[in-house]
């Protein structure tokens, strides 16, 4: 369903502000509970046996010793889970444990509960494996000739050409017109290939969770997630249980960003707990959230783009290589149909390709297969204005979509935000700035789709006027507090009176993960029709009162009144008066909605980024960042800048800095925070945003998803004024020192 | 009749058309049509997919309405960010 | 070896415990003595998550050793408010909006009080450096930044 466009509200008496989040008091006094966080009288310690090898079949795995030793009450591996129906099922579960052979350096091969952290360590190394070595390949390029090694036989996709190499799992192909018109159209063409490496969503908090199986076979998980419905489902359908069995409670959760949108440690949880009988706390390590969670893909892009002389581009063709680790994946999808979405383009074909690697299994990170994809055409576009001495932002208002627009991934674009983005940062005063020696300017435009999906929202009107929101969905960005917002705005009634809470998988009815932006957007619309139905029954019971007809009575600034003269002369109610004697009325009054939505707008930006490159150690500094954003209708501004600000700042990790470095040995070599270099406070200025409202119009306030957009630009944006600086182009990120001082060098 | 736009990959399977016409009046009547007059492009639409219709993406609702003038496009399966 | 007793002071109140040799003082924290304010995001002291004072020096407890409190005094992120009122940057933290997912939040605030203790009127470059050691994959630093700003003016009484 879809629910469009309130033309009529103009006037926001709530949305719009700036509202504390209720969830902030309990994190800034550390009482907050993340998912390492809560105990259970009885629990047990679990650790889990990671393969040392990137590749390797499992031929015995001997537990009597691990199991003899005092304190350990149970042992899995990858017998005690259900087999599943369908590859992707199984494609889950095997990642969480090992089914006969092991895939990637890290993969888990099998797990114990013990009485303390320590026996369990201990009882790791009584577990006796026995591996037979296999040859691995780790690199993209090299996964997809015909003669790599092999990972798993026979699971391509039907569509590839029979002649594919083996480790080929997943083709697609976007675009439309005529490419060879397009290019032959063109004064100049450029062709270039770049690399991105894997790198990790980096969310501080390693996952965590808690889990008690009954002996009458219910559980109970309390684990941080993206979504626990979505771990509710996989776990019951790994260990054999049924959905309704198994209550799964959210903590607070310390990160996600896509990558707590499956499960790595749940299931194996949850088997322990049932095999010991005891609950069953299990926790990764910093380095084992590097070696066996979901970093992104990595990388091999050949692009081609003709623009005529004044800049108008002809054609654009892109052929994205992407691995994904062991298992396959359909990210390439993505990242082919976001690539040339910011352009209006006669003729554009996307190519992508997914191969098979022993590297871990990939996992969504903000704008899954976007950021790498785009960072390649906004860098050949840049490379194509300087040239021909365009400027970078008129060249992509000529070329901007638009309403209109035939999309390069297909359908026609309806109201969108790209142009105003762009004009935002044209005039701003961040274009025109001067720049001193050694420093460059860098731009790039991005975007993503964003998502509905299925909520369930109940809200309650308590007898004092309050109002209780049980929502599904975990908050990873204040989303909790734009659906109190949004149910004030809707009741009439003061943000401080509404409380919502994210309710275990018991409470209400199924939600989708949070990913995808799509919260704010499809939680607060279901908050708004779970809030319109109370207010149906608010104004029915005062109509009880009245005695007069239910279609008499409207509802305006938080109160029951007669729609006119002829309705009859009574003073409003307000809520808090009709909440009062609800019971004599008919009974508590609530509101609720569950439904499947559709309807969300595209988000698109624009980052400008001051950049100096010192050429002796070739490092990098940002001195000025500035996202443009459209956000559609910013419910609370300070939450949407805050998510533009992150974003932009992963990106600019991604660009200098992060990458998965493998030795030969096919074993990860920076596995924690040290040598996985994310952005530190003191790498970065202030970031300043600009935020544009062109409302969405499938959303009742014109919500457009936030969240992703804002890490899609910065690869492109840094690499672009890296590029300016340095005064020579890189075609590989992350651009670390060593790099740009080996171009600098290349270039004299 | 409907024209239903596939993405570049699934042209094979029809063909080498970049558009099919069917006869639906919603997205599960369009998709089992595709299904009749176009039998490879099942396992893609058994495995799911989305559809844009005038540009606006529905990731699976099989009553979503569809009229003669509709731009239909097939697209992935939204999932997943 | 057997496990070691230990007799401490934490946030002002006095703390004893039993710790296994090779515990860290954070897994005391957060397993024996019910803290759970301080988190571990590495164990090897590159995050800061796990920030508490040791004698009013800003440590990783990660880093410390539970049997190194003996006859020491630990402030952590509970002992920060005073009962219901919450120290300026805390406030200023939540009124600016300076926290997403809030797993970095009780070790920055433990570092940039350590902070404006030392110095009450830092610039903004001293603040960045200061909290380098305290990672934050949400925010991007900039609100932090600012609350830290606004607090020390505060507190100053500027």
């Amino acid at each position: 369903m879809i629910m469009a466009l309130d033309q009529a509200k103009k006037d926001f008496k709530v949305v719009g502000n700036r509202m504390t989040r209720p969830d902030g008091i309990d994190k800034v006094t550390g009482r907050a509970l993340f998912g390492a966080d809560m105990s259970a009288p009885g629990m047990l310690h679990a650790a889990i046996l990671r393969s040392p090898h990137p590749h390797a079949r499992i031929l015995n795995i001997d537990v009597t010793d691990a199991l003899a030793l005092g304190g350990v009450k149970a042992v899995v591996t990858a017998a005690d889970f259900a087999p599943q129906k369908g590859a992707f099922n199984q494609d889950t579960l095997d990642n969480c444990m090992a089914r006969g052979v092991a895939l990637y350096d890290g993969h888990a091969v099998a797990a114990i509960a013990a009485s303390s952290p320590k026996i369990a360590q201990k009882a790791l190394e009584l577990l006796k494996v026995e591996y037979e070595v296999l040859p691995f390949v780790m690199d993209v390029d090299a996964a997809m000739r015909a003669d790599a090694p092999v990972l798993h036989a026979g699971r391509k996709y039907r569509n590839l050409p029979e002649d594919s190499a083996p480790n080929v799992s997943n083709h697609c192909e976007f675009g439309h017109g005529d490419m060879d018109a397009g290019f032959a159209k063109a004064d100049r063409i450029i062709e270039r290939s770049f690399k991105t490496a894997a790198t990790h969503q980096g969310y501080i908090e390693p996952h965590a969770c808690l889990a008690t199986i009954g002996a009458d076979g219910r559980g109970d998980l309390w684990t941080c997630t993206q979504g626990h419905y979505m771990v509710r489902d996989f776990c019951a359908a790994f260990i054999g249980m049924e959905a309704s069995q198994l209550r799964v409670t959210a903590s607070e959760i310390g990160g996600g960003f896509g990558g707590k949108t499956t499960v790595f440690i749940e299931p194996v949880a949850l088997a322990l707990a049932r095999k010991s009988g005891r609950p069953v706390k299990l926790t990764m390590s910093r380095e084992e959230v590097f070696r066996a969670t979901g970093p992104t893909v990595s990388s091999s892009t050949d692009v081609k783009i003709g623009i005529t002389n004044d800049g108008r581009i002809t054609a654009g063709y892109a052929n994205l290589r992407y691995q994904g680790g062991a298992f396959p994946n359909e990210t390439m999808m993505l990242g082919a149909m976001t690539a040339f979405a910011a352009y209006d383009l006669e003729a554009v074909q996307t190519i992508g390709w997914n191969a098979l690697t022993n590297r871990p299994k990939q996992a969504s990170y903000r704008a899954p297969g976007a950021p790498m994809a785009i960072y390649t055409v906004e860098a050949v576009i840049d490379e194509l204005c300087q040239e021909l001495n365009l400027d970078p932002l008129a060249v992509r208002l000529k070329n901007a979509a638009r309403k209109g627009t035939k999309a390069s991934y297909g359908p026609t674009f309806d109201e969108i935000g790209l142009v105003a983005t762009l004009e935002a940062a044209q005039k701003h005063p961040h274009y025109s700035a001067p720049l001193g020696p050694n420093q460059g300017r860098g731009v790039a435009c991005g975007f993503w789709f964003n998502f509905g999906g299925n909520a369930s929202v109940s809200l309650a009107i308590n007898s004092d006027g309050t109002v209780a929101v049980t929502e599904g969905n975990p908050d990873i960005g204040g989303s909790r507090a734009s659906i109190s917002m949004m149910a004030a705005e809707e009741l009439g009634i003061p943000y401080d009176k509404v409380r919502t809470i994210v309710g275990d998988t018991n409470a209400i009815g199924f939600s989708d993960v949070t990913d995808g932006s799509r919260v704010t957007f499809v939680v607060g619309l279901a908050t708004i029709k779970a809030a319109r139905g109370a207010i149906k029954i608010l104004c029915t019971r005062a109509a009880k009162i009245w005695g007069i007809d239910a279609d008499a009575v409207i509802w305006e600034d938080g109160a029951a009144k007669p729609s006119g003269h002829n309705a009859g002369e009574f003073p409003p109610m307000t809520l808090a008066e009709i909440a009062k004697v609800a019971h004599k009325t008919g009974g508590p009054i609530a509101g609720h909605y569950e439904a499947n939505t559709d309807g969300a707008g595209v988000s698109f930006g624009v980052h400008l980024v001051d950049v100096e490159v010192d050429p002796e150690t070739g490092a990098t500094k940002i001195l000025r960042y500035t996202v443009f954003q459209d956000a559609g209708k910013a419910i609370n501004p300070d939450y949407v800048e805050g998510q533009m600000q992150g974003g932009a700042v992963q990106g600019i990790g991604w660009a200098l800095n992060e990458e998965y470095i493998y030795g030969d040995d096919g074993r990860l070599q920076n596995p924690g925070f040290l040598d996985y270099r994310i952005p530190v406070a003191s790498d970065l200025p202030m970031i300043d945003t600009v935020i544009l409202e062109i409302p969405n119009p499938g959303h009742p306030y014109g919500v457009r998803g936030v969240g992703e957009t804002g890490i899609v630009p910065p690869l492109a944006a840094v690499a672009n004024g890296v590029s300016q600086a340095a005064n020579v182009r890189l075609y590989e990120l992350p651009m670390s020192p060593p790099r740009i001082l080996a171009a600098i060098e290349g270039a004299k | 009749m409907v024209k239903v736009i596939l993405w570049g990959s699934l042209r094979a399977a029809a063909n080498g058309l970049a558009e099919v016409e069917v006869s639906a009046t919603n997205t599960r009547e369009m998709l089992e049509s595709l299904i009749k007059t176009h039998p490879e492009l099942q396992s893609t639409i058994d495995n799911g997919v989305s559809v844009a219709i005038d540009g606006q993406i529905y990731k699976e609702a099989w009553f979503t309405k569809i009229t003669p003038d509709s731009e239909v496009v097939l697209m992935p399966y939204m999932a997943g960010g | 070896m057997s496990k070691i007793h230990v007799t401490t002071s934490i946030n002002g109140d006095s703390v004893e415990y039993l710790c296994e040799p090779d515990e860290s003082l954070l897994d005391v924290l957060r397993n024996h003595v019910g803290l759970t304010g301080a988190k571990e995001g590495c164990s090897t002291g590159d995050c800061g998550a796990c920030s508490v004072t040791l004698d009013g020096r800003l440590v990783c407890s990660c880093l410390v050793l539970g049997a190194e409190a003996e006859g020491r005094e630990i402030t952590t992120i509970e002992g920060m408010a005073d009962g219901d009122a919450l120290h300026p940057l805390q406030r200023h933290i939540l009124e600016g909006a300076a926290l997403q997912c809030g797993i970095c939040t009780p070790g920055i605030l433990i570092a940039a009080k350590a902070l404006l203790e030392k110095n009450p009127d830092p610039s903004e470059v001293e603040v960045r450096y200061w909290l380098a050691g305290n990672l934050c994959r949400c925010t991007g630093y900039d609100k932090i930044i600012r609350a830290v700003l606004n607090a020390a003016a505060e507190m100053r009484g500027a």
